[in-house]
C-alpha cells in the first residue's frame, strides 16, 4: 500500500498527488514513469514521473482526469493509499550537455517537462522552455519551470497569456532567430508533438517526444504498447517512451490510443463519474 | 485378477455449459473413483514413472497410499518434492511424463497419475492442516526473482532447507505465468493463491511492485543476499511480422491472456479493465496458449472462434487434452494456412486477414514437415479480433541489466543443469533459461536450482 502525502489542485481537472514509494523514489529519473492500481478492482495506468525526493521517499505525479481511473484518483484525500505503485519504468531521459535545448510541453504534458527541463539545466544547457495550454487557467508550473530556464515563453491558444496561438508558432519564432538548437524536447498531446518534430524535421533539429500509449504490465510483457518507429515495432514500456520525434507513426499512435473510447465511457458513467 | 485397461474418467463441465462461463472445466475425483484408479497402479519395482517425473514425485508411494484411502500420507509424500501438485496436477503434460512411461499403458490406457495428484493436492486443500515443516533457520538470505512456477518451487524448497527467502514480484498478484496467462477455467486462481499460501506459510516473504532491473538492480541484490535466482520467464511476446499487426483489434496473447485472466476483463465493468473482440475471432498459432486463447474467446461471447496454423494437427504442440476440450467446444481449426497480413478500414480497425494455404513438404531441422506455400491461393476472411500465439522469449529486463553475465542468442540467461550462471552465486532456471517450455520443467528447474544454491552456500560457509 502506498500513502498519499500531498495533493494540490493545479486546474480543475488536473491534480497532483505526491506519494510515498521510497524503493520508487530512490531510481527515479527526468524521463521515467510508474504504474499505479488503485484498488483490486482497477486498472493499470500508467503516469510519468514529474518529481521525486529521495530523502522522504516521495513520488510525485500530475494527472488530467481522463478516463475512470484518473477521475477516482483524483477523489483520493491525504492519507488514503493506492494498492499498487511500481517503477520507475521505462529508459530515463539521456541528460547531457546538448548546448542549446528548447523544451517544448502541452498540456499536461508539461508535468513530466519539469523533471527534464531540471536535469538538462543542471547538466549546464541552455534552456529554452516553451509552455502551452488552451487557456491561461491550464498552464502548470509555470514558476518551476521558469526557474530553471534560460529563456521562457508562453502559447495559448485563446491569447489569454502570452502569445496567442500554438507552441510550434514561437518555436519557429526561436528557430528563425537562433543560430542553432541542439535538441528540441517535446511533451504534450499526440499532435503537438506530431507537428513540433514536423516543423524540426526541416531545421534537422534533433527532436525527442515522449510517448504515452495504452499498458498492462509495463515490463515488456503484453505489447499492448506497442508503436511504430522508423517502420519497426518497439514497446513504449521497456524501449521509451521517449523517441525520436522524426521517427514516430503518430497516425498509428493516435488510432491505437482511440482503442477502448466506448469501454472507457461506459465505465465512467456506470461508475458515477463523469 | 485383471486390470482396468482405461482410466478413469474425470467428470467435467459440458461443453455447451461451459463455454458460457469461467468455470473450471473438469470437476475432479471423488473419494471412491480416486482409489479405484489408484488400485490399477502395478507398483513396479523399477518405477518408471518416476523417471519421466521433473520434480522426482514418488508416484508409486503416494498413489498406494490413495489406493488405501490414506489420503494424507499421500499428500505428505507429494509435498515432500511437490511444492504446487494442485497446479501441475492441472496444467503437466502428464502424457508425455509420468505417464508416458507407466506399463499400463502397454495394455491400454496409463495410470491416471495426474488425475490422482490434483485429487489429493486438492483434497488437502480442503480438508488437510497445512503441513509445514521447517529446519532451524540457516542465517542466510536469498532473492528470488519472479513469482512464476520457477521461482515458488526454489523459494519453497529454498525455506523448507532453513533459508530466509524474499520473493520480488514486479506484478501485482503472484504466480506469473501461471496467474496472467492460463486462463481460470483451466487453472482457477484461487487455486494458484492457495499454493502461494503455502509457500507463505514455509517462510517466504512475497514483495509486490518490484520491478527488478528497475526498482532493484540485481547487483544490489547480490551485494545484499548471500544468492540470487531468477526466474522472470519468457514474457516477450513473438509477432508475425506482417503488415497490418498494429490495427485495433490486434492482440498478443499476452496482453489478451493478462486483460482476461490477471486483470479479470471478463467482469468488465465491475473490474475496471476492458476488452472486446467482437463476434469472429482468429488465433494464430496452435500451442497450449493458442487454445487458451481460443476458448477463452468463446467463452467472451465470440460466435466464432479460429485458430489458423500453417501446419496439420498432427504437428501441433498444444497438448491433446487442450486440442480435444477446443474441438469440443466449438473451435473451428483451419489448419495449413499462413496469415499473410491484416487489414483495416479507414480508422484503423481490424476487418479481415489475408492468408494463403500451405501443403507439406520434405521434414526441416525440427523432423516436422516443412509447410510449403500453394502458390495462387490466397484468401480473405473476416475477423474482428486477431491473437498472435506463436510464442514468446525471455524477458529482456535482467539479461540485459547484468554485467558478465551469459546470455544465449534467444536472450536467454545460459545456466548449467543446476542453474549456476556465469556469475557466482547468481543463479537461474524456467523459461528465462530454456525459453518458453512448460509449468513442470519450470518448477524441475526451481527444484534443482534450490539444491544447487543450498549447496553454494555452504561450500561458501
Amino acid at each position: 500500500m502506498y500513502e498519499i502525502v500531498e495533493k494540490k489542485i493545479l486546474s480543475n481537472n488536473v491534480k497532483l498527488l505526491k506519494i510515498k514509494a521510497p524503493l520508487v523514489a530512490n531510481k527515479a529519473q527526468a524521463g521515467q514513469f510508474i504504474i499505479l492500481r488503485i484498488n483490486e478492482k482497477g486498472e493499470r495506468i500508467p503516469l510519468t514521473i514529474a518529481d521525486s525526493d529521495k530523502k522522504i521517499g516521495t513520488v510525485s505525479i500530475i494527472f488530467l482526469e481522463v478516463g475512470k481511473t484518473t477521475k477516482q484518483l483524483g477523489q483520493l484525500k491525504v492519507g488514503d493509499t493506492l494498492e499498487n505503485f511500481a517503477g520507475p519504468l521505462g529508459q530515463p531521459s539521456e541528460i547531457k550537455k546538448y548546448g542549446t535545448v528548447v523544451c517544448v510541453g502541452g498540456g499536461v504534458g508539461i508535468a513530466p517537462l519539469y523533471p527534464i527541463v531540471r536535469a538538462l539545466k543542471q547538466a549546464g544547457n541552455h534552456v529554452i522552455s516553451i509552455l502551452g495550454a488552451k487557456t491561461k487557467d491550464l498552464l502548470l508550473l509555470e514558476k518551476e519551470i521558469q526557474q530553471f530556464s534560460d529563456e521562457f515563453y508562453i502559447a495559448t491558444d485563446d491569447g489569454t497569456k502570452g502569445h496567442k496561438g500554438f507552441v510550434s508558432d514561437v518555436l519557429q519564432q526561436i528557430i528563425d532567430t537562433k543560430k542553432q538548437v541542439h535538441l528540441v524536447m517535446a511533451i504534450g498531446p499526440i499532435i503537438m508533438m506530431k507537428v513540433v518534430s514536423d516543423l524540426t524535421r526541416k531545421y534537422h533539429i534533433k527532436t525527442l517526444v515522449s510517448l504515452n500509449p495504452i499498458m498492462v504490465d509495463g515490463t515488456g510483457m503484453c505489447g499492448g504498447c506497442r508503436v511504430i518507429i522508423d517502420g519497426t515495432t518497439k514497446f513504449a514500456c521497456v524501449d521509451g517512451p521517449e523517441f525520436d520525434g522524426h521517427k514516430v507513426d503518430y497516425g498509428n499512435l493516435m488510432l491505437r490510443n482511440r482503442r477502448f473510447v466506448h469501454e472507457e465511457g461506459d465505465a465512467c458513467r456506470l461508475a458515477g463519474v463523469q | 485378477m485383471s486390470v482396468r485397461k482405461t482410466k478413469h474418467e474425470m467428470p467435467e463441465q459440458p461443453p455447451q455449459e461451459r463455454i458460457k462461463n469461467f468455470k473450471e472445466v473438469p470437476y475432479g475425483y471423488s473419494k471412491e473413483i480416486a482409489i479405484e484408479e489408484a488400485k490399477r497402479c502395478l507398483q513396479c519395482k523399477n518405477k518408471p514413472c518416476m523417471k519421466g517425473c521433473p520434480v522426482e514425485i514418488d508416484i508409486p508411494g503416494f498413489v498406494a497410499c490413495v489406493a488405501q484411502g490414506d489420503f494424507e500420507k499421500a499428500a505428505e509424500i507429494i509435498k515432500a518434492k511437490n511444492n504446487l501438485p494442485a497446479i501441475s496436477g492441472r496444467v503437466c503434460p502428464y502424457e508425455e511424463q509420468c505417464e508416458g512411461e507407466c506399463t499400463l499403458k502397454k495394455m491400454g490406457e496409463p495410470l491416471g497419475i495426474g488425475r490422482l495428484e490434483r485429487f489429493i493436492a486438492d483434497y488437502e486443500r480442503d480438508h488437510g492442516k497445512k503441513m509445514v515443516k521447517k529446519l532451524h533457520p540457516s542465517g542466510k538470505k536469498i532473492a528470488v526473482v519472479g513469482s512464476g512456477p520457477a521461482g515458488l518451487t526454489c523459494a519453497g524448497d529454498l525455506a523448507k532447507m532453513g533459508h530466509h527467502v524474499v520473493l520480488f514480484e514486479a506484478l501485482h498478484d503472484p504466480g506469473g505465468v501461471l496467474m496472467y496467462g492460463i486462463p481460470e477455467f483451466r487453472l482457477p486462481k484461487a487455486i494458484v493463491k492457495s499454493e502461494v499460501e503455502y509457500i507463505k506459510n514455509l517462510g517466504v516473504d512475497i514483495q509486490y511492485d518490484v520491478v527488478v532491473g528497475k526498482t532493484i538492480t540485481v547487483d544490489e541484490l547480490m551485494s545484499e543476499y548471500d544468492a540470487v535466482f531468477i526466474g522472470t520467464g519468457a514474457g516477450l511476446p513473438s509477432w508475425l511480422n506482417i503488415p497490418g499487426e498494429s490495427l485495433d483489434g490486434v492482440y498478443s496473447a499476452n496482453e489478451f491472456l493478462t486483460r482476461v485472466n490477471m486483470m479479470k476483463a471478463y467482469k468488465f465493468p465491475d473490474y475496471d479493465t476492458p476488452v472486446k473482440i467482437g463476434k469472429i475471432v482468429a488465433t494464430f498459432g496452435a500451442g497450449n496458449v493458442a487454445m487458451d486463447c481460443a476458448r477463452t474467446a468463446l467463452r467472451l461471447g465470440a460466435e466464432k472462434s479460429y485458430i489458423l496454423y500453417r501446419r496439420t494437427e498432427a504437428e501441433m504442440p498444444a497438448r491433446i487434452e487442450e486440442i480435444h476440450h477446443a474441438k469440443q467446444e466449438g473451435v473451428i481449426f483451419k489448419l495449413l494456412t499462413n496469415p499473410l497480413r491484416f487489414i483495416g478500414d479507414d480508422k484503423g480497425i481490424l476487418k479481415q486477414v489475408e492468408f494463403l494455404h500451405m501443403e507439406l513438404g520434405e521434414p526441416d531441422e525440427s523432423g516436422r514437415r516443412r509447410p510449403v506455400p500453394i502458390p495462387g491461393s490466397e484468401e480473405t476472411m473476416a475477423i474482428d479480433t486477431a491473437l498472435i500465439a506463436i510464442g514468446q522469449s525471455p524477458n529482456p529486463l535482467i539479461p540485459h541489466t547484468v554485467k558478465g553475465l551469459k546470455v544465449g542468442k534467444h536472450g536467454n540467461i545460459i545456466t548449467d543443469d543446476e542453474g549456476r550462471t556465469s556469475i557466482p552465486g547468481l543463479f537461474a532456471g524456467g523459461d528465462i533459461a530454456s525459453g518458453a517450455a512448460t509449468v513442470i520443467l519450470a518448477m524441475g528447474a526451481g527444484k534443482r536450482a534450490a539444491r544447487a544454491i543450498d549447496a553454494y552456500l555452504k561450500e561458501k560457509k
